[in-house]
């Protein structure tokens, strides 16, 4: 026993099997680990690679498909993968708790958030209800929760993002377990409100001495926060180690090309772009909702006095957090959305008034790729039936469009055979490439790039980041880009817009917007981006 | 959460009007004169006349239906061609046999077909599973009159356990009322929870894949309590709304089914109107059995109010 | 197995489709019914409707003769009751089998008629938002009367017949359809492929038919189903009810039954065997559209 309790969570050999048709046979394969009391241990990896199935595992919360096959899970000396129901119903809670991505959805939406804490008090503990109630409030307070005594009776849906994951922080701390296990906790977070909740997670750690198993895809967090990183790939450990020895001195070829492909926060020194205008906005407006009858409709302003401008051959980078109005932007641009107020001039034509039928002509300036590689494209047409759409629209001939499709391919880096292949064929990455060379079937002047890399793994976004801007130096492309993540926009945009709600609040070259910013909120921003102080990219060629 | 009560009444208004609207341009824009239509093959031009006179069909369209109308909120629903009564005394006449058939299906109805699909989604792929999904299809299939003549064939006929048709009024008596209700109730009801039980199974299945279900079992919550207190509560609004859309089956059924077991409610009033062309009762009873409908669904709407907190208003 | 994955979405679905066996005992059931309903005069049957007054309600497997007028005079002729005959001496077995024409056609006629109907106007619902707002109303008024009873309605201002059966049925079918269709066109119109589309310079029509009608093809495929199953009821209960098609004209699983009534006590076979059909159509038609909503798109598996 006494050697056994040294460490919190022992990981031995653990193999979990996927179903039979899967591409691999194990999601986990022989992995192994430890995670000591008071220790932060970031598992890292990129999607696939089993990270939060060994979560899920030691929890004993598998899908029923998975089975665990070898190994064992230790929790302080017991084995959880072979605990009865019962038992590790008792473990839940009291000796390992866990927190998960999804803070909008992992609270139950009718039932209100005390009782939700209590809830594990009446599952694990004696307590009568004035005393769950007490120690409910209790424990928010120590979340930092405001005015505990109003919240515990507020329901989920009355609560932000970032107090919901405290809730849930609060849930699985009140009986101090000895593990806690947070999967991807602050992915779904805002970049102020992640800091705050790494803050708060680093906090309880120290103050309580738990053993944290932090799983997380975001090297900026690993360099936050972790006191240990594993990082896995395909299933497999490839590196583990202290933070300091992964992160400055990562030994395997895998970690290195993830390491590399992270954006440095540092800007690289750019010359200013001296051509003509693109695309000039000026004043632009967009109101959501309208005064109802009682005059008690909810009116949205998304935004508010926009002006900017993007130059031929230059990248103007728009980021803010969700609700900054970024995303309308770029809509009412592409003319996706209406603007409800002020004028959007494309090469001296005015196309914010335009009605649909004498829009049609212009269209073809502006191209857009979208956040989501997986629904941008008809899963019902091949490739070559997408890519063709728009320039037959705009009267090519079928042949014509299929030989410029062609070269395309291979200026994205796919083989010209894809074109006769469905979207559900390629990956993620790929498909991006493809949209990108849809956008580019009808020689655009201005490329609009919607969240455009950040859905996907890191080693990807900086391959599609370096296509980005590959082809905006090749056609002198005017490209905006929108983003939340500051590290890419520090790598790929020569000026900034910084948005929040519906407001630009700062705007100027991106080396400067990064080293000097004017405004508090930019300057909230930049501080709140995770592991700063660790320099990625080095092995990025810019 | 007065002024969304108001507003949800007031909401109902277009949607009666569309319904009144309807029934109304039904008789009017038939081919061929309403007015003969209504008195039958073997009217004279006098009778004709009369009819003609007694719905203003030679006023314009619009004055026609403001009248109807005007008369149906004065509680005037005209009167009946073939029963030559007031038809909304033969509306009050006949209301007890329907709402007591009704009463005592939904009752059947909801305590059988709710924990069938609670269970059958609980046990998803389990033989209580595909039982209830097995006998939902099927119950889907035999159309209700079907299964009534069946029930009367094994329980009236065979067994001799209930009366064959018929109904006797509460007043005289629980048991003689319950005895002549329980075949047509349990005919009835077969649809309706073959309904409701697979749709209870769609929602409490949908509920169970959500994050929170994850986050009560990571609590160490049993299975059980997972069940009741977080999958219960969550699927209560779709399961409520599933039982107020289900009126409508039931409706339908009222009509059939009183027909089957000769009850004298307003379905066999429906049924006696058609085939004797009565128009004022038909429009009579479309109307009211529309306007129960969606009052019934209005109620319900409210309850989300007390089901789900996020829905205030 | 490798090569599944490089076959269209399409051809995928298909694949899933003839192995599913909801699918294929449903649809096995549903071709022979329908094989009922074409080779029905090479059945052994009769004239469904022909009328004999010496063999009233003759009880199921009756032989006996019976008197016909041809050209060279009256004369006896053997008959053969299989299933019976009905109160007027009419053969029940060959009405059963007529029968299945009716029902069928019913079925399908509302299925085709509504969807159509309904397609037109969810497209138009979803896409021009300011026709919405009208369109919804009026379906939402047609939804709150309910169905059988919209189709009593109906059917009491039309003479009896197939034509007005169908339309009967039709009226309380469509705005489901709408309703399905319009909120289809309403969560796709978001998909970011739309969106390209859209700044890809697709006109309105084309964007329509090409990027969004797609999409209603399958639950249109499972509701259409659907609606046939509850087409083929609701006809039945009509003519059950008197309601419907007339019994002297057409013979219909319903009308057979509901001629029936009087003499079910002492001859429950007469409303049993159609009724047996009936259900086992409805429930073949059923289990075709279960099967259809599995493989197709569950995500629309609403039945409402």
């Amino acid at each position: 026993m006494m050697t056994k309790t040294e460490n919190v969570l022992e990981v031995k050999n653990l193999t979990v099997s996927l179903p039979g048709d899967g591409d691999r046979a194990n999601a986990v394969e022989n992995i192994s680990f430890t995670v000591a009391p008071g220790e932060i241990v970031c598992v890292v990896g990129e999607s696939g690679s089993g990270k939060s199935v060994t979560a899920s595992a030691v929890m004993g919360l598998l899908p029923a498909a998975l089975k665990p096959t070898d190994g064992e899970t230790l929790l302080e000396g017991e084995n959880t993968l072979t605990a009865g129901k019962t038992r590790l119903r008792d473990l839940r809670g009291t000796r390992m708790a866990m927190i998960f991505q999804e803070p909008m959805t992992a609270l139950n939406p009718v039932a209100r958030v005390g009782e939700q804490i209590a809830e594990m008090l009446e599952i694990h503990t004696s307590m009568s209800a004035s005393e769950r109630r007490k120690r409910a409030i209790e424990i928010m307070e120590l979340v930092h929760l405001p005015e505990p005594k109003k919240m515990v009776d507020a329901y989920p849906h009355q609560l932000s993002g970032g107090q919901r994951q405290r809730i849930m922080i609060a849930i699985a701390l009140v009986l101090d377990p000895a593990l806690l296990i947070a999967d991807e906790p602050t992915t779904a977070l805002d970049v102020t409100t992640q800091a705050q909740i790494l803050t708060l997670v680093k906090e309880m750690q120290e103050r309580r001495g738990t053993g944290v198993l932090f799983i997380t895809h975001d090297f900026g967090v690993v360099a936050e926060i972790a006191d240990r990183v594993v990082v896995m790939q395909d299933g497999r450990i490839v590196e583990q180690g202290p933070r300091e020895d992964v992160l400055r001195n990562p030994q395997e070829p895998y970690t290195q090309m993830l390491m590399a492909s992270v954006p440095s926060m540092t800007p690289p020194e750019r010359k200013p772009v001296e051509g003509d205008f693109a695309i000039d906005v000026d004043g632009l407006v967009k109101r959501y909702g309208h005064n109802g009858l009682f005059g008690r409709g909810r009116v949205v302003l998304a935004a508010s006095d926009v002006t900017m401008h993007v130059r031929k051959g230059e990248t103007l980078g728009i980021v803010g957090e969700s609700g900054s109005g970024k995303s309308t932007v770029a809509r009412c641009i592409a003319r996706l959305i209406d603007p409800t107020a002020g004028s959007i001039s494309l090469h001296g034509t005015e196309i914010a008034t335009l009605p649909e039928s004498k829009l049609r002509p212009h269209r073809r300036k502006v191209q857009i790729v979208f956040q989501d590689p997986y629904r941008s494209l008809n899963p019902r047409r091949t490739i070559g039936l997408s890519m063709i759409e728009a320039p037959v629209n705009f009267g090519t001939t079928k042949a014509d469009a299929i030989v410029r499709a062609r070269q395309l391919m291979q200026l994205v880096g796919l083989p010209a055979d894809a074109l006769d292949r469905f979207p559900h064929q390629f990956s993620g990455g790929q498909r991006q490439r493809i949209c990108i060379a849809r956008a580019l079937m009808v020689d655009p002047e201005v490329l609009i790039a919607d969240e455009a890399v950040s859905a996907l793994d890191v080693s990807v976004q900086a391959q599609v980041l370096e296509l980005l801007d590959d082809i905006r130096q090749r056609y002198n492309l005017a490209m905006l880009f929108i983003t939340h993540d500051l590290r890419v926009a520090a790598q790929i945009c020569d000026r900034l817009i910084v948005m929040q709600k519906g407001i630009v609040v700062e705007q100027g070259p991106t080396r400067q917007v990064y080293s000097n910013p004017s405004h508090s909120y930019t300057r909230q921003l930049l501080d709140a981006a995770p592991g700063t102080e660790v320099e990625f990219g080095s092995g990025r060629a810019s | 959460m007065v002024f969304y009560l108001l507003k949800r009444l007031l909401a109902t208004i277009p949607v009666m009007l569309v319904v009144a609207v309807f029934i109304f341009l039904l008789l009017r824009l038939t081919p061929g004169d309403p007015a003969a239509m209504i008195a039958g093959d073997y009217a004279s031009d006098a009778q004709i006349a009369e009819i003609r006179e007694k719905l203003g069909l030679d006023e314009p369209m619009l004055v026609q239906f403001g009248i109807w109308l005007g008369n149906i909120f004065q509680g005037d629903l005209g009167e009946s061609f073939f029963f030559k009564k007031q038809v909304s005394e033969l509306i009050v006449a006949r209301i007890e046999p329907t709402l007591s058939l009704s009463l005592v299906t939904i009752i059947l109805t909801v305590s059988i077909a709710v924990p069938m699909g609670v269970i059958s989604a609980y046990k998803q792929g389990s033989w209580l599973d595909r039982l209830t999904m097995g006998f939902s299809v099927l119950g889907f299939s035999i159309p209700v009159f079907v299964i009534g003549f069946g029930l009367i064939y094994v329980f009236s006929l065979k067994l001799a356990w209930f009366p064959v048709q018929g109904y006797d009024r509460i007043s005289e008596g629980l048991w003689g009322w319950l005895r002549h209700l329980i075949l047509p109730a349990l005919a009835l009801s077969v649809i309706f929870v073959a309904f409701i039980a697979r749709m209870t199974r769609t929602s409490v299945l949908e509920v169970l894949g959500e994050d929170y279900i994850r986050t009560a079992r990571a609590k160490g919550q049993t299975e059980t309590k997972v069940l009741v207190r977080h999958a219960l509560r969550n699927a209560a609004v779709p399961i409520v709304t599933v039982i107020g859309f289900a009126f409508a089956i039931l409706i339908g059924g009222v009509v059939v089914t009183e027909s089957v077991f000769n009850i004298p409610g307003l379905g066999l009033l429906t049924v006696d109107a058609v085939l004797n062309r009565d128009f004022p009762t038909i429009q009579a009873v479309v109307l009211l059995f529309s306007l129960v409908y969606v009052l019934i669904n209005l109620v319900i709407d409210l309850s989300y109010t007390v089901l789900d907190p996020r829905i205030r208003y | 197995m490798t090569d599944v994955k490089s076959l269209s979405p399409g051809r995928q679905t298909l694949r899933r489709l003839v192995l599913n066996p909801s699918v294929l005992i449903g649809g096995t059931l549903v071709a022979m019914i329908l094989a009922l309903a074409i080779l029905a005069p090479v059945l052994g049957t009769r004239d469904p409707n022909e009328l004999s007054t010496s063999n009233r309600l003759k009880p199921p497997g009756y032989e006996g003769t019976m008197r016909v007028y041809t050209d060279e005079g009256r004369m006896k002729v053997p008959v053969w009751y299989p299933l019976g005959a009905d109160t007027l001496g009419r053969d029940v077995y060959s009405r059963i089998v007529y029968g299945a024409r009716i029902s069928l056609v019913v079925g399908v006629s509302v299925a085709g008629i509504s969807i159509a109907l309904g397609v037109l106007f969810g497209l138009i619902a979803g896409y021009f938002r300011y026709l919405d707002g009208v369109i919804m109303r009026v379906m939402d008024g047609l939804m709150a009367i309910p169905a059988i009873l919209l189709a009593i309605a109906v059917v009491s201002v039309f003479n009896a017949g197939v034509m007005s059966v169908i339309i009967a049925i039709v009226v309380p079918e469509v705005p489901r359809v709408v309703r399905l269709v319009r909120s289809i066109v309403l969560s796709i119109r978001e998909e970011p492929y739309v969106e390209a589309a859209i700044t890809a310079g697709t006109r309105v029509p084309t964007l329509l038919i090409r990027h969004i009608l797609p999409n209603t093809l399958a639950p249109l495929i499972v509701q259409g189903t659907f609606i046939v199953a509850s087409a083929i009821i609701v006809e039945a209960i009509l003519s059950f009810l008197g309601l419907g098609i007339p019994a002297d004209e057409i013979p219909t699983w319903g009308n057979i039954m509901g001629a029936s009534r009087e003499v079910f006590q002492l001859h429950p076979h007469l409303i049993l065997y159609p009724g047996v059909v009936l259900a086992v159509t409805v429930l073949a038609v059923n289990m075709l559209g279960d099967g259809l909503r599995d493989t197709l798109d569950p995500r629309f598996a609403r039945r409402v």
